[in-house]
């Protein structure tokens, strides 16, 4: 190889250079074009001319003026009721099934003579934590995720990102943002990574940073047990399920509001610069098979569930009964660190139970209400949480009110993202200081937030 | 082609078609446009604007595009009617 | 016994159901977007065709392979360095003309070139009847309809893919004819680039893409000549892709 200067690569550039225009691209593009349509011209014959316009005439419809809006509220609503009236009766029956199964495992514990400490590891601990999870998570999400693919597959999530854009770009961020959004709904960690699509650097930043303040997968089913359990507690039947799922998307409006706003503050301070140029391909409509892609999204979602209930729920519920069966004087760890946070969790309408779980549910949001459960049960009588009702009778005896439910809701709304989200976003960002800030930001407004409720709603005396 | 008759493309109303002159754009964006076909030479359909006013949706090359007006003031062309 | 392994390198715009093509060729259960940019890790995959194993790479969803952005450089860099045994460009059959802007790309870069004309099923829905022959004979490539998410045509493919692994099919790809100017300019640098880049890369492309000012390019060839690698960087990830 010839080792002499220049270096022939900066000799070829040289050359290039000196015989381009600033056109080239141009022409380039125009002649590939141009070939193309020649071709087609030739190839192509169209039979059905009004066929052509069949997307567009459902985009006149799907992205109208007066439609546009109402059509998308309308179909987050029927999703969530849908997700909520079906899952309902599978979870019971999961939770019935799994309680008698427990039944038969402390049987075997008792014959086998094995120590009563074992059993709580074992049983009390690792089976309940995860038959916990697989129970409240599995149903809701074996529906949400099906009908949220058949949507995406038909083509209508462009179409969100099309309507949206003008909100996105008003707050500085790109309108691309809001496809990663809709990532989040099943896994912020996931959408985290999808975060690349966007390719400024800026409007990047602010979709990571703001894509926690949509629900996920492991915070859908805490929002939608609690939003049943005490919002909706005057109603029954279908009623029941409209109010419920009406709380939901309300929280859901709610954490794009704030999702917007914190995208323009940071826009304005932090990460000042102005939205970049974009385009948003609007695909065909396709008619999604629609067997297949229930199928495989139920089978996929499942697996996920099953795989994060093992992974993470087992080691969680097994670490957190042995806190709270580790005892300092009188009174166990549990109890102790969660006496240590009350008073600044009364604050924001929680108590010191509930923060600590979510503390302790920072590798993954689908286990912070089993600690909960466990922190509370451990604190007084073990009951079976074999139904829905059993789980509303252990927190109204630990003092919960339509505003501890509204407050852990808003702050597993907005709080920290998750373990594995975090670590996405260091190996995405590369950047310790935007991952700390990724999680203070949220933190702090989940603290304002639910400070600001709670005070509001005393000093109004509602409560 | 007297310049002063070049019209922008976000001038075009929906349902008027357009035939592209030049792309005043520099950058990844021009660049861009260009791959999705809106390349000098070309005619595309106005279709429609979003809900909220911005973006706006174009047909062109058989697929739908939609653009942000800070990108359809940089094309010009000519209004070609409509469709 | 130790076979041989073909490298199968998947191209095409977003949403031209490439990702459908790539499960139903690897058996990978998926789950697949209809949005632009889904494909944000690059995905590999295998399977077995007449006893002879197959490793695919699904390259990022892009418009064009000029480099305007990392996926485009990923995608790129691998049809030219990792020199695959045959790229397929999985096109929309109802958007043909946007589509073929990358097809010819390609064509330009290599000349074991497949063309998928996918989405057949929608496209004769629209009432449009398509001369693949004809396409084929103009592009000097083999085109295959297809019907992914059917399962259409995947045999037809199969077989187009192993006879041309195996030399059996001559390809003449077509070579975009450009402004006089253009080519004049070609002509002018070709003899450098071979001299430089060596006879390995397609030179024509070469010369073009440096016209167009792609240091990008240049830099990765450089780099290439050192370290040649033939992995690429593909890395298999599907569990962060998909809600």
């Amino acid at each position: 190889m010839r080792a002499t200067a220049p270096n022939p690569f900066d000799e070829l550039m040289e050359n290039a250079n000196r015989l381009a225009d600033g056109d080239t691209r141009e022409q380039i593009v125009a002649s590939i074009f141009q070939t193309s349509r020649h071709i087609c011209q030739e190839t192509v014959t169209y039979t059905k001319q009004e066929k052509q316009y069949e997307t567009e005439k459902l985009d006149r419809i799907f992205t109208s003026k007066i439609w546009g809006f109402p059509i998308m509220l309308a179909i987050l609503a029927v999703v969530i009721y849908v997700t909520i009236a079906g899952a309902n009766i599978p979870s019971s029956m999961l939770a019935e099934f799994f309680g008698w199964l427990e039944g038969y495992i402390t049987l075997l514990f008792q014959q086998l003579h094995a120590p009563s400490w074992l059993h709580g590891i074992l049983v009390l601990g690792l089976y309940r934590g995860t038959t916990w999870v697989v129970s409240v998570m599995l149903p809701p999400m074996a529906i949400f995720f099906p009908i949220f693919a058949l949507l995406e597959n038909y083509g209508y999530l462009p179409r969100v990102a099309f309507n949206m854009d003008r909100l996105f770009k008003k707050s500085g961020a790109h309108g691309k943002q809001s496809l990663t959004m809709a990532m989040g709904f099943g896994c912020n960690a996931a959408a985290i990574m999808s975060t690349r699509i966007i390719e400024s650097p800026r409007e990047r930043m602010l979709a990571i940073l703001t894509n926690n303040f949509v629900p996920c997968n492991g915070r859908w089913p805490t929002l939608i047990l609690l939003a049943s359990l005490f919002m909706a507690a005057g109603y029954t039947g279908g009623w029941k399920t409209l109010v419920t799922a009406s709380v939901v998307v309300a929280m859901v409006i709610f954490g794009i509001v704030v999702t917007l706003t914190v995208s323009w503050i940071l826009s304005k301070t932090a990460l000042r610069g102005v939205p970049t140029h974009y385009t948003l391909e609007l695909p065909p409509y396709r008619r999604p098979k629609i067997w297949d892609t229930i199928v495989r999204s139920t089978l996929d979602k499942s697996v996920y569930v099953l795989k994060r209930a093992v992974t993470v729920a087992a080691p969680a519920g097994m670490l957190t009964w042995v806190l709270a069966n580790i005892h300092v004087g009188d009174t166990t760890v549990l109890a102790y660190s969660a006496q240590l946070l009350d008073p600044f969790a009364r604050q924001l309408g929680l108590d010191g139970y509930i923060l600590l779980a979510f503390i302790l549910g920072l590798p993954a949001n689908e286990i912070v209400v089993p600690i909960l459960l466990m922190g509370y049960l451990s604190a007084g009588a073990l009951l079976e949480v074999d139904s829905m009702n059993a789980i509303k009778q252990i927190f109204v005896e630990q003092g919960w009110t339509w505003l501890t439910a509204l407050n852990m809701m808003l702050f597993s709304l907005l709080h920290y993202p998750c373990g594995t989200t975090l670590i996405n976003i260091y190996k995405e960002t590369k950047s310790k200081k935007w991952t700390l800030l990724s999680f203070l930001i949220p933190t702090s407004i989940a603290v304002i937030v639910t400070f600001t409720t709670t005070h509001l709603v005393q000093w109004l005396g509602l409560l | 082609m007297a310049r002063a008759k070049l019209a922008r493309l976000s001038d075009a109303k929906p349902g008027e078609r357009f035939r592209i002159t030049k792309l005043e754009i520099e950058g990844t964006m021009k660049r861009r446009l260009l791959d999705l076909g809106f390349v000098p030479g070309s005619e595309i359909t106005v279709l429609q604007k979003s809900p909220l006013g911005d973006p706006t949706a174009y047909r062109v090359s058989y697929t739908t595009i939609a653009l942000r007006k800070e990108e359809s003031d940089h094309i010009y062309g000519e209004r070609i009617g409509n469709e | 016994m130790n076979k041989k392994k073909y490298t199968v390198a998947l191209a095409g715009n977003p949403n031209t159901g490439k990702s459908t093509l790539f499960n139903v060729l690897t058996g990978l259960r998926q789950h697949t977007g209809n949005w632009p940019g889904k494909t944000v890790i690059h995905a590999e995959g295998f399977f077995t065709y007449k006893n002879e194993e197959y490793q695919i790479i699904d390259l990022p969803g892009t418009y064009s392979l000029y480099s305007n952005s990392a996926d485009e450089e990923v995608a790129r860099d691998f049809i030219i360095f990792g020199k695959p045994d045959v790229t397929l460009v999985v096109l929309d059959a109802t958007a043909l003309e946007r589509n073929l802007n990358l097809a010819l790309q390609v064509l330009e870069m290599t000349d074991r070139v497949i063309v998928c004309l996918n989405l057949m099923d929608e496209a004769r829905k629209k009432g449009m009847i398509i001369d693949t022959a004809n396409l084929s004979k103009k592009l000097g490539v083999p085109v295959v309809p297809l019907a992914a998410r059917n399962k259409e045509g995947i045999e037809e493919l199969l077989e187009t893919i192993a006879r041309m692994v195996h030399g059996e099919i001559k390809t003449t790809p077509l070579a975009v004819s450009y402004s006089r100017a253009i080519e004049e300019k070609i002509t002018k640098l070709l003899p450098l680039v071979k001299e430089v880049v060596g006879e390995e890369y397609p030179a024509r492309w070469v010369a073009l893409r440096l016209l167009d000012g792609d240091t990008s390019l240049l830099h990765a060839l450089q780099h290439h000549r050192h370290h040649f690698f033939r992995e690429g960087s593909a890395h298999a990830c599907h569990c962060a892709k998909s809600i």
